[in-house]
């Protein structure tokens, strides 16, 4: 018998070693809230629509964003773009121009004749909507694709409430406003315009609920003595006669001051100024940091031209002569005083931006509505007030007055009124952890600057082209981080050591277990965080 | 996505390890420890070289942790013709190897040899130069994680100024590794004139795929050295591997460049250089140059290195 030269053993692979018992702490793939979804007050999936755009699927894109808000292309002009604010970009090398992009495919929308999905949805009950706002014509728009037989009674002529009347055309051009309303209506709402809600109770006994989005369309009445030749009158009023009226603009003279510290403050001083002012000032009682009016308005206003007198008040008004009282102002109390010295100026006209009160005096006298001190509807959590099927929301209720705020309020009133027919409670969906600037990596970020375009246009009522082209709609799309989700740059997957991260033929992971040994090095390495490390 | 990642939707400037058919030819189940950046820069190296020569490649291992965590007895982690050579000879090995390919007309083979810093700085210099000299058909590729870590952290000629290792135990007489010696292979590499030298990184797996692919196409002798943080070794945590690389690169520690025939071609560009001390003091084996009995002039020491590098390897830009 010949004995082998040597032992010979066959090799075996060291996949029969089964790593993964090494393991103390595990990854996870998270999905993790992006900022700017997050402080969306309209609640819009903006990084959905933002990695749509950047493959070029504009239409894809828009879907996505009237999922949530039925206006993209008025947004994209008239909203004070929280998420830009808190876009983890803007602590790297500024934000994504989040707000142009959603006007640019807002009027690729208007411009190619896309409209909204059909909703197969289909129920008997009716809602009746009061007002055709922001917020009334978007819990119109979701009522309807839950199936509902929607009224809309507006009191006005036109629709679009303070979409129409509170902002001047050259922010808001009226053919992109009426094209996104008609998308709406011919989602099969049912509009009546100059209807007016006298008696609700009657109206009650026709639906199954009533949504109040009346808005605040009042101007507050102040206490100062007006012996005056000069025009005095509200913001709010100018709107209105402008829209209304648009053959007969209101002159308003040479010089003119606004009072006020607004957004509606600064839109009416750059009115006047279209209107033929060559002398506009706004007087606002605090420092030029306090007012509420959002930043870049307060630049455009100052870059047309315009004056911020502040630490002032208007004490009477004599003939064309202005009187101000100045003011003290105890930044860190926020306590505001007279100083006791007065200031006269001249002006030729006076307009009042001071606020917009509610007019619900139709309410009164209902059983179980009430309305508060500061003549504002009380709703509960549900935005139900306190008669059974009644819902109210917008600038009627207790909240931040923007028009993304209402298209919100909107959107969640629609929300509790299917919830409220279907017999159930209205329970919002829970929130995922939100991805902080922390949590990334942008070590993976090529520094590429915001593009940035001004849209201070003509002293005119037209409103400046600033629309990106679709490359530049995709280059700006593509400097999204992704924050908290991932965009499939495989960084998990290249650097495993242990070859722990399965890549399936679609692109999608999956981490391996059987061998995965824990050392994290796919959670620190993945830019946008969407790796967890759990124990 | 405007971004440096391993991959992307787009399929632009892709890295062959983002592929989901790339060829994993360093498997699942080795021994690594935990956030190995030598077990991940061996399989980007070796897959990068894979794909370049189309599967045509053949490995001789050092002795070293590559090859204790890759082949316990009877598990084998290797998916290419491998062969485990002695911990001094690879180069001579490897060099045998190509001689048998030639002999039989196979010169399609591409010949790899690999092992650590030990093996190839220390006990494998005399093989190392002998093939050099010879411009034997060969890649050499040397993974830096700059000390013996298989047996227990012992100083290598490859462990820089001032690192504790077991064998250079800060204490009243000694600082760490002495700054006054080890080598710089690379420079060795590049005095013998070979066709190909390039220094490469983990923390830049783009340029070590490109530097691998490059090398493998070259006739004649090849010398590619890459750096592999080593959590157990230099003391941080596992999954800081990669960060630990990159702050390498981005303080000049570690140069990133090429050499054709002994002068210099290329180097990666440092674009905002960072101090040292980032990336020291991120590391346990450099904790004694910020404790209480640390001597000022100690950082200046490291930092005076990678300015020098930075000059003489032109990271200011070419």
């Amino acid at each position: 018998m010949s004995k082998p030269f040597a032992t010979v053993v066959e090799p075996k692979t060291s996949l029969n070693n089964k790593t993964g018992s090494w393991r103390t702490v595990r990854p996870e793939y998270v999905h993790r809230l992006p900022p700017c979804n997050v402080t969306c007050p309209a609640g819009e999936n903006i990084q959905q629509w933002l990695s749509l755009a950047q493959e070029g699927k504009f239409f894809e894109a828009w879907q996505e964003m009237v999922k949530n808000n039925p206006f993209p292309a008025t947004m994209g002009r008239v909203c004070y773009h929280t998420c830009e604010k808190v876009c983890n970009r803007g602590q790297y090398d500024g934000s994504v121009n989040i707000n142009l992009i959603e006007r640019s495919i807002g009027d690729m929308a208007i411009a190619k004749g896309w409209s909204f999905e059909k909703s197969n949805a289909h129920s008997d009950k009716k809602v009746l909507i009061v007002g055709s706002g922001p917020s009334g014509l978007t819990a119109a728009y979701f009522l309807k694709k839950f199936g509902y037989n929607v009224d809309l009674f507006e009191s006005h002529k036109y629709l679009g409430g303070m979409m129409r009347y509170g902002v001047p055309k050259y922010r808001l051009p009226r053919h992109v406003l009426d094209a996104e309303i008609k998308r709406i209506q011919d989602s099969g709402v049912n509009i009546i315009c100059n209807k007016k809600v006298e008696n609700l109770k009657d109206e009650l006994v026709n639906y199954d609920a009533v949504y109040l989005a009346i808005g605040a369309s009042v101007a507050s009445s102040v206490n100062i003595d007006v012996e005056s030749k000069a025009i005095v009158m509200s913001a709010i009023d100018l709107f209105q006669k402008m829209e209304d009226d648009s053959n007969d603009l209101p002159n308003l003279g040479k010089s003119v001051v606004v009072y006020g510290g607004g957004n509606t403050a600064i839109d009416a001083a750059r009115t006047a100024l279209r209107l033929g002012a060559e002398d506009v000032k706004i007087v606002y009682r605090r420092t030029i940091n306090n007012m509420p009016a959002h930043e870049t308005e307060i630049q455009d206003a100052l870059s047309e031209g315009i004056e911020i007198l502040c630490l002032r008040t208007i004490s009477s008004i004599n003939g064309k002569k202005v009187i101000l009282d100045k003011m003290d102002y105890d930044e860190e109390n926020g306590i505001l005083s007279r100083s006791g010295k007065n200031e006269m100026i001249v002006a030729d006209s006076v307009i009042f931006a001071i606020g917009q009160a509610v007019e619900c005096s139709f309410l009164q006298g209902i059983e179980g509505i009430s309305v508060s001190e500061k003549g504002l509807i009380d709703v509960d959590n549900c935005m139900m007030t306190g008669l059974k099927g009644v819902f109210a929301g917008g600038d009627a209720i207790l909240g931040k007055r923007t028009v993304t705020h209402a298209i919100g309020y909107g959107k969640k009133a629609a929300k509790c009124i299917d919830a409220f027919l279907q017999g159930r409670d209205y329970v919002p969906n829970s929130k995922n952890e939100v991805a902080n600037f922390k949590k990334l990596n942008t070590e993976y970020y090529k520094k590429d600057e915001r593009k940035e375009v001004s849209r201070l246009g003509n002293l005119d009522f037209e409103e400046k082209d600033v629309s990106y082209s679709n490359n530049e709609i995709i280059q700006e799309a593509m400097r999204c981080f992704s924050c908290g989700n991932c965009f499939h740059c495989d960084n998990c997957y290249s650097y495993c050591p242990d070859n722990a991260i399965i890549k399936h033929e679609d692109g999608t992971l999956e981490i391996n277990y059987d061998y995965c040994k824990g050392c994290g090095i796919c959670a620190s390495e993945c830019p946008c965080g969407a790796i967890k490390m759990t124990v | 996505m405007s971004s440096l990642t391993m991959g992307n939707r787009f399929g632009q400037n892709t890295s062959v390890q983002s592929s989901s058919n790339r060829p994993n030819t360093l498997t699942s189940g080795h021994r690594a420890c935990q956030g190995c950046g030598e077990g991940l820069a061996a399989r980007c190296a070796i897959d990068a070289a894979f794909t370049a020569a189309k599967g045509k490649i053949a490995v001789v291992n050092a002795t070293g942790c590559l090859e204790v965590v890759s082949c316990s007895f009877p598990d084998n982690s290797w998916n290419v013709p491998w062969i485990h050579s002695l911990f001094g000879n690879t180069a001579a090995v490897a060099s045998g190897v190509a001689a048998a390919f030639k002999n039989k007309g196979q010169t399609d083979v591409r010949v790899i040899a690999q092992g650590g810093d030990g093996g190839t700085t220390d006990i494998g210099m005399g093989c190392l130069s002998g093939m050099f000299d010879r411009n034997d058909d060969v890649l050499y590729i040397c993974y830096d994680n700059q000390a013996y870590m298989n047996t227990g952290v012992q100083r290598s000629s490859a462990t820089p100024a001032l690192a504790r290792t077991a064998t250079t135990m800060p204490n009243s007489q000694y600082n760490g590794s002495d700054p006054e010696t080890g080598k710089n292979v690379p420079d060795i590499a590049m005095a013998h004139g070979i066709p190909y030298v390039a220094v490469a990184s983990v923390g830049n797996i783009h340029d070590l795929e490109r530097k691998v692919a490059k090398a493998i196409n070259i006739r004649g002798a090849k010398y590619i050295q890459i750096h592999c943080p080593c959590p157990l070794g230099w003391g941080f945590p596992t999954a800081e591997t990669i960060r630990i690389a990159r702050l390498a690169l981005k303080s000049g520690m570690y140069p990133l460049f090429e050499a054709e025939n002994g002068v210099l071609v290329g180097s990666t560009p440092i674009e905002d250089q960072i101090p040292v001390e980032e990336y020291l003091r991120v590391q346990k084996r450099f904790a004694h140059l910020f404790g209480k009995n640390a001597m000022p002039e100690d950082i200046g020491i490291l930092q005076k290195i990678a300015n020098r590098n930075i000059e003489k390897y032109r990271l200011g830009g070419m």
